[in-house]
């Protein structure tokens, strides 16, 4: 598994689960900040990407 | 009108000190298992799951179990969160398994997965004894 999105988005998976679980006690507001974070990790993966983009390495 | 946590009611406004340090104990070696001492059940069983399996992935992705190296601080503090997810650590150790392959495009994927594991479950023992403090 080298594909670095996934990997992102695998660990986003995780913490998203964990801190909603922890600061959330509905399952429903769970869910809610979980989808939240997740969301936010994952298009925040592609904003910072695509501004790296033309960087030379 | 019901409660969805009775176990949680009888801690009441706190436990004992000796209690509260077990728990912690506790919920440090099992993540996720203070939360099932109060009954928290959904909670410890989501902990008890998601962080040693983060742990386990991180290791899969090749990441090293960082040594307690204080001459560099960066691999000491990490191996203070390695440390975090608990009875997985020592399993870990015993089982040989962690020494990370520095040139395996999965690296440092493998380390960030372990030591945010471990930092997450210092989160969770602190949530589990502010329960037992009976501030939530």
């Amino acid at each position: 598994m080298n594909s670095h999105f996934l990997l992102m988005a695998v660990f986003a998976i995780f913490v998203s689960l964990v801190f909603a679980v922890l600061l959330r006690d509905e399952p429903r507001q769970q869910l809610r900040l979980g989808g939240l974070m997740l969301g936010a990790f994952l298009a925040l993966a592609f904003v910072v990407g695509w501004l790296m983009y033309p960087l030379p390495l | 009108m019901a409660t969805k946590s009775t176990t949680a009611d009888r801690v009441s406004a706190s436990a004992e000190p000796a209690t509260l340090f077990l728990i912690a104990l506790l919920s440090w070696l099992v993540p996720g298992a203070g939360h099932l001492w109060f009954g928290r059940r959904e909670k410890g069983i989501v902990f008890l799951i998601a962080l040693p399996l983060m742990f386990l992935t991180g290791i899969w992705l090749e990441g090293r179990v960082f040594p307690f190296d204080f001459s560099e601080p960066l691999v000491g503090l990490a191996a203070v969160a390695n440390l975090g997810i608990g009875l997985t650590w020592f399993i870990a150790r015993a089982m040989d398994i962690g020494h990370g392959l520095v040139t395996a495009a999965t690296y440092e994927y493998g380390n960030t997965f372990m030591i945010v594991a471990g930092l997450l479950n210092f989160l969770v023992i602190l949530d589990a004894y502010d329960i037992g403090m009976g501030r939530k």
